[in-house]
């Protein structure tokens, strides 16, 4: 449960807050594979961290490591330098490449997030109004949410998941598969979230949306961390082989 | 809140079907009557306890099983009276102490059904053992209820007086369905085999096919009924009072009357012998 | 040859002529049924959520269990249950033999394991694709289940549904139980074997035609309710 001074996220960011986040001897195997392996990362307050690399790198694995729902093998992950403790959870979010909608409306997808987050039951309709704005989503509230479209969907999503005003938002590939009108709606808001201060971490695929929305770039090959580092040094002159040859276009294996 | 309609409307069903459903507990005065269903099935009981029941104002349950069944509820106590016919099993629930005091009631009489074909050749005979000695030289089916109630045992009686031994021929030409009467009558008619049934389920069953008498009149195929009150010393739940008015009735001038007065197509089933021993023994 | 048509004109004169012998036979089957299914779903699909989304020792052969006891034969329940409130069974004091109590009793404990199965089904499919949304919102796997329950409440009616048809059509439980008395435990099925005894074929076939159009009568009212509530409350 939040306390009410937490449900700002200035006033989070200026008491306590979560970040810097940090791993440390992160390793994940399965079936004899090593799909990741990363000495050190860390992961600060700023603008957008994306994390960029070849299918396969292990960009989602490690987005759902950072996140808690999959368990390393070995190493661990910091908040602040501390462990993860009870709670933690309520104070990030994530967005799925495909949107997993609750079978209620677009308005009740809205509150259940803001219910299991623990805000109040006053409160709520007002955090709903809100979010219903920011995705531009009020002509739909009473609509079944699986019934709107593939760019409307992500942005219900992707508003849920800002309504509970997370510290971090972790997004995955989030415009995979939408058009370019929904592909901009979605950019607009992360990168409004951003403005506000919530940090980004986000796979993409892109380089182009990388360029538009990150600040830095975290490069990933085969597991493992080629290259982290300030996103304009990344377009301009990429540190490491494999990301000179993604960003060429060439087909990095 | 629509969570809340959604479950209010199931059980807004149910509880409206509840306050609509027949008044299943609305009496509060009855007694439950472990009986057999040759009494039940022919509508005897259904014509004679309205006038009981108005009398007294007690309501009688029927549970209609097979004798065996009726006199093993009745020993779990799980019924106030018991009216079935098996003599020597009776006599054995009262000497054991789950009943108080056998009384005789009624009689009623065993027929042999048999197809058209009649292919054991025992139509219009009157000595059943010698008709159940033809049965089973011709190997003709006989189908036999195989449930260890009261019909069931009146006919291995008779085959022990035969000197046939049916267990022998259990799935040949013997058939144990192990069910009701009427069960076994369907039985019976669907594969053409002979039939041991008491007249009253007979009379009143309504697949009878080509199927029609075959041997009837033999002082061996009376069957005795009595009723008995479970004794609440072994069951304190036996409502003895009510129990006993209902014996009393039942085998009194008023209950002798309407089970004498009771008849389907034109044929008394039953016939009262209450005041006296039953009049042969089988 | 059998005559088909006459069960059939008999069935609808039975029904055009309401009567009420009928009738009472027909609203205690459904009292018994729908109270016996709902205390089975109030049981079973959180049972089966449960199953669905549980990580505990024992959860496998728990779900082989209840699935097996899908097929418990009515009559070994209602002989048990007979057993059990016998006057001289342990529950004999509860005066519940020969009263609709037992039969629903008996009847839940029939239904219970379809509907429990039949929802871990239903759940295990929705919690494949909801676990990893509902877990980065900060719901556990235990607090999950009203969640997935409720979202999954249109499919979960399939499983009433099935729960509800084994218990009309279920005639060895009831009959021990209950023990078929007039105007207390006569229900539909029992009717039909009471019939089916005494030799009347075409009416037992009557009432058997009734009861089929009793429980088309159910699952459409269900469909429809759920129809209407779709569109109230968003699917």
């Amino acid at each position: 449960m939040r306390d009410a001074g937490a449900i700002a996220p200035s006033a989070i960011h200026a008491a306590r807050g979560i970040l810097p986040l940090s791993a440390e001897g992160l390793v994940l195997r399965m079936a004899g594979q090593t799909l990741i392996d990363i000495a050190r990362l860390t992961i600060d307050e700023g603008g957008p961290t994306m994390v960029m690399g070849p299918n396969g790198a292990g960009k989602s694995i490690l987005l759902r490591l950072l996140h808690g729902l999959i368990e390393p093998d070995a190493g661990r992950i910091l908040w602040a330098g501390q462990p993860a403790r009870a709670g933690i959870r309520l104070r990030q979010a994530m967005v799925f490449q495909r949107p997993v909608l609750l079978r209620r409306s677009v308005a009740a997808n809205i509150d259940y997030a803001l219910k299991v987050n623990g805000v109040p039951r006053v409160r709520r309709p007002a955090a709903v109004a809100r979010a219903l704005a920011l995705g531009g989503l009020e002509p739909q509230a009473r609509q079944p949410a699986r019934t709107l479209s593939g760019g409307e969907q992500q942005r219900l999503a992707l508003v849920r998941a800002l309504a509970v005003e997370p510290e971090i938002l972790f997004l995955d590939e989030p415009t995979a598969s939408l058009d370019p009108a929904a592909t901009a709606a979605i950019e607009r808001l992360i990168a409004d979230a951003a403005a506000r201060g919530t940090k980004i971490v986000m796979v993409t695929h892109d380089p182009g949306q990388a360029r538009r929305l990150g600040a830095e770039v975290v490069f990933m090959h085969r597991g493992r961390i080629a290259e982290h580092t300030d996103a304009d040094a990344f377009f301009r002159q990429p540190g490491s082989r494999e990301a000179r040859a993604f960003l060429a276009g060439e087909l990095v294996l | 809140m629509l969570r809340r309609q959604f479950i209010g409307m199931a059980f807004a069903l149910v509880a409206g079907l509840g306050l609509a459903a027949p008044q299943a507990q609305a009496a509060e005065r009855f007694i439950i009557v472990q009986s057999t269903t040759s009494t039940a099935n022919s509508g005897l009981l259904d014509a004679i306890l309205p006038a009981f029941t108005d009398k007294t104002g007690i309501e009688v349950r029927v549970v209609a099983v097979g004798t065996g069944q009726a006199i093993k509820n009745a020993t779990n106590g799980d019924g106030d009276v018991l009216l079935v016919h098996a003599k020597s099993a009776e006599e054995k629930f009262v000497a054991e102490g789950w009943g108080v005091e056998r009384f005789n009631v009624m009689y009623n009489d065993f027929v042999v059904v048999g197809p058209a074909a009649d292919p054991a050749g025992i139509k219009g005979s009157a000595d059943v053992v010698a008709a159940m000695k033809k049965i089973a030289a011709a190997g003709a089916p006989f189908a036999s209820r195989g449930d260890d109630s009261g019909t069931h045992k009146a006919e291995l009686k008779l085959w022990k007086e035969a000197g046939v031994d049916v267990a022998a021929a259990s799935g040949g030409w013997y058939r144990e369905t192990g069910s009701g009467m009427g069960a076994t009558l369907n039985a019976g008619v669907g594969m053409g085999a002979y039939v041991l049934t008491d007249r009253a389920t007979w009379i009143s069953f309504g697949n009878k096919g080509d199927f029609g008498v075959a041997v009837e009149g033999d002082q061996r195929l009376f069957n005795q009924y009595g009723v008995i009150l479970v004794n609440p010393q072994k069951h304190p739940n036996v409502k003895a009072g009510d129990g006993q008015a209902f014996i009393d009735w039942l085998t009194g001038p008023e209950g002798q009357k309407a089970i004498a007065g009771f008849t389907i197509e034109g044929q008394q089933l039953f016939f009262p012998n209450a005041a006296r021993k039953p009049a042969v023994q089988g | 040859m059998q005559d088909f048509t006459e069960p059939f004109s008999l069935a609808l004169r039975l029904i055009l002529a309401g009567d009420a012998e009928l009738l009472g036979i027909v609203l205690l089957s459904l009292r018994v049924s729908l109270s016996a299914v709902l205390i089975a779903a109030l049981i079973g699909m959180p049972l089966g959520a449960v199953l669905a989304v549980g990580r505990f020792p024992g959860r496998a052969a728990l779900v082989v269990t209840v699935n097996a006891l899908m097929g418990l034969p009515p009559v070994v329940v209602g002989l048990v249950i007979y057993l059990l409130l016998s006057n001289a069974g342990p529950l004999g004091v509860l005066q519940l033999l020969y009263t609709p109590t037992a039969m629903i009793i008996a009847q839940v404990v029939l239904v219970t394991p379809i509907i429990a199965a039949l929802s871990r089904q239903v759940i295990e499919d929705l919690n494949g694709e909801y676990a990893e949304q509902l877990r980065s919102l900060g719901v556990s796997r235990v607090a999950s289940v009203p969640t997935l329950l409720w979202d999954g409440r249109y499919s979960l009616m399939t499983a009433f549904l099935a729960g509800f048809g084994r218990a009309i059509a279920e005639v060895g439980a009831v009959i021990i139980v209950g023990g078929n008395i007039n105007h207390v435990t006569r229900v539909m099925t029992t009717t039909i074997a009471l019939e089916t005894s005494k030799g009347n074929l075409a009416l037992a076939l009557a009432l058997g035609i009734i009861l089929v159009a009793i429980a088309i009568a159910v699952n459409a009212a269900v469909g429809l309710m759920r129809g209407s509530e779709r569109q109230v409350a968003h699917a």
